[in-house]
């Protein structure tokens, strides 16, 4: 396939790598500042060199990649709330077009996920977001191939910031502060980490799991699924990890138990917070790993646990959307 | 009998309690105190001295006489008085429920909190660990385990108290499932 590729930060410059391996070529690189284009495919390695040495990535505007001519548009640029823009509208421009759209940016799938299941439907071409969810962990496929009307419910680590820095106040008896900036000297963390350790990261993974759900449940409960609106951030009940002190981690261990940031996709409510859980439980996963556990009306309980995060890691599962749209 | 003695109207009638009592000295006896306090006739005392609870407290059942009203009193006057009752008439609190609690615990009042806790839930606080590394002042935390009949009542009740005083609460994500 040809892929056209908008953002190159961590996914998307690691989709631009990845992609010759994969059989894949590139056609169209883009940052907010410039692009490349060519339809015979494009040198990634050349490029990204460029830019790293701080110059542009090509000559073209980035608005020009969009009208290239790839048969994939992977919108990697980074996720925004509210209208989701300009990853939006790059998505629209693709699927116009009748081109297909990959995405790793949450944003539009988690806040504009009528509008985009619209567009996909008069167009030829096809929206996937396995990298939204969890990064490398197969989340969403998952549940395709179980039919979302057989998940009753999901639940998980879905942020591996917040749940290293859980895990490390816990193993060293270390305050917030502390060990947050131990987490950005190890890249662990953005110099702004509020995006994860609010929960709204996590938050935003669930709202898109709850998305996929409801369309599953949609056969079983035609009367109120299908007039009912789709979720967004709004209808996240969402805390985050900022208030909690070694004390309460070390209570939690006295009884045997810890504490993670857990996101929670439940009979239609959407819930992210600190939660209690056994402290060698199959959810206390250690470090930056990231955890879905699934509950299915016929198969009991799925657990998938991997990275859920990082380029290669959400790469990866990018990698897996394009490979679904050939068949 | 000494029904025409009584304050209130309903027929007396036996119930059984089950309490859990902290070993030290004076404890039984303040445990029976609000029995006779609130006019209830105590029928029998079994105290399982021999087998300590697996947090060391000691079991001990209680037979009494009281009128549906009287007892309802009782056993709120137990709670209130700290006593951890683990079951009372028919009622057993069967589930249990361990919760952290985060913020200013001193400064508003823990023990305020936790008899608000158990007036309102059909609850008994069994255990608490406090734990204030910032001194009284500071942000503390504390672990409570709750017994109960509807684990999911009571944490909403849980809320509802530590949202009155600018506390946070941390649940454990499966309540009332758990050991």
């Amino acid at each position: 396939m040809k892929l056209g590729i908008i953002g190159t930060g961590a996914v998307g410059s690691a989709v631009a790598r990845l992609a010759p391996e994969y059989g894949h070529s590139v056609v169209a690189l883009a940052d907010s500042n410039s692009a490349a284009i060519d339809s015979d495919g494009l040198d990634s390695e050349r490029l990204l060199a460029r830019k790293r040495d701080g110059e542009s990535l090509g000559e073209s505007d980035p608005g020009e990649a969009l009208d290239g001519f790839y048969d994939v548009l992977i919108e990697a640029t980074p996720t925004t709330l509210g209208d989701a823009e300009p990853g939006f509208s790059h998505v629209r421009r693709a699927l116009e077009g009748d081109r297909h759209a990959v995405l790793a940016n949450k944003g539009p799938v988690a806040e504009r996920y009528g509008e985009l299941r619209a567009l996909e439907e008069r167009s030829q071409g096809q929206v996937r977001f396995e990298a939204t969810v969890a990064g490398a962990i197969p989340a969403l496929s998952t549940i395709a191939d179980l039919g979302a009307g057989n998940v009753t419910a999901v639940r998980g680590v879905l942020n591996g910031t917040a749940n290293f820095i859980l895990s490390r106040m816990a193993a060293e008896g270390l305050g917030y502060e502390h060990v947050l900036a131990e987490a950005q000297d190890l890249g662990v963390a953005e110099a702004d980490p509020s995006f994860d350790v609010q929960g709204t990261d996590a938050a935003l993974k669930c709202v898109i799991l709850a998305n996929v759900l409801a369309e599953g449940n949609g056969d079983n409960d035609a009367d109120e699924a299908a007039v009912r609106e789709p979720y967004t951030l709004a209808d996240a009940a969402v805390e985050g990890i900022e208030h909690v002190p070694p004390s309460a981690l070390e209570l939690a261990a006295e009884d045997g138990r810890t504490i993670r940031l857990i996101g929670e996709v439940s009979q239609g409510s959407v819930r992210v917070g600190p939660r209690l859980v056994p402290e060698h439980g199959t959810l206390a996963v250690t470090g930056t790993q990231n955890i879905l556990q699934l509950e299915t009306r016929h198969a009991g309980r799925l657990n998938i646990s991997g990275r859920g995060a990082g380029g290669p890691e959400t790469a990866t599962a990018v990698l897996a959307d394009i490979g679904r749209l050939g068949v | 009998m000494t029904d025409d003695a009584r304050p209130s109207g309903g027929r007396e009638r036996a119930y059984t309690v089950r309490l859990e009592l902290v070993d030290e000295p004076g404890e039984l006896l303040n445990a029976l105190e609000p029995i006779a306090a609130q006019g209830g006739n105590l029928l029998s005392i079994f105290h399982e001295r021999g087998s300590l609870t697996p947090r060391g407290h000691i079991p001990v059942e209680i037979a009494l006489e009281a009128t549906p009203e009287g007892f309802e009193a009782i056993v709120d006057a137990l709670r209130e008085s700290g006593v951890a009752v683990v079951q009372a008439g028919s009622e057993r609190y069967s589930e249990h429920l361990t919760v952290l609690l985060i913020g200013r615990l001193v400064g508003t009042d823990l023990s305020d909190t936790l008899s608000c806790l158990e007036a309102r839930a059909k609850a008994s606080v069994t255990d608490v660990s406090l734990s204030a590394p910032e001194g009284t002042a500071g942000t503390s935390s504390a672990r409570l385990r709750l017994a109960t009949a509807e684990a999911d009542r009571t944490l909403s009740v849980v809320h509802e108290a530590a949202a009155e005083k600018g506390l946070d609460v941390i649940e454990p994500l499966t309540p009332g499932a758990e050991r």
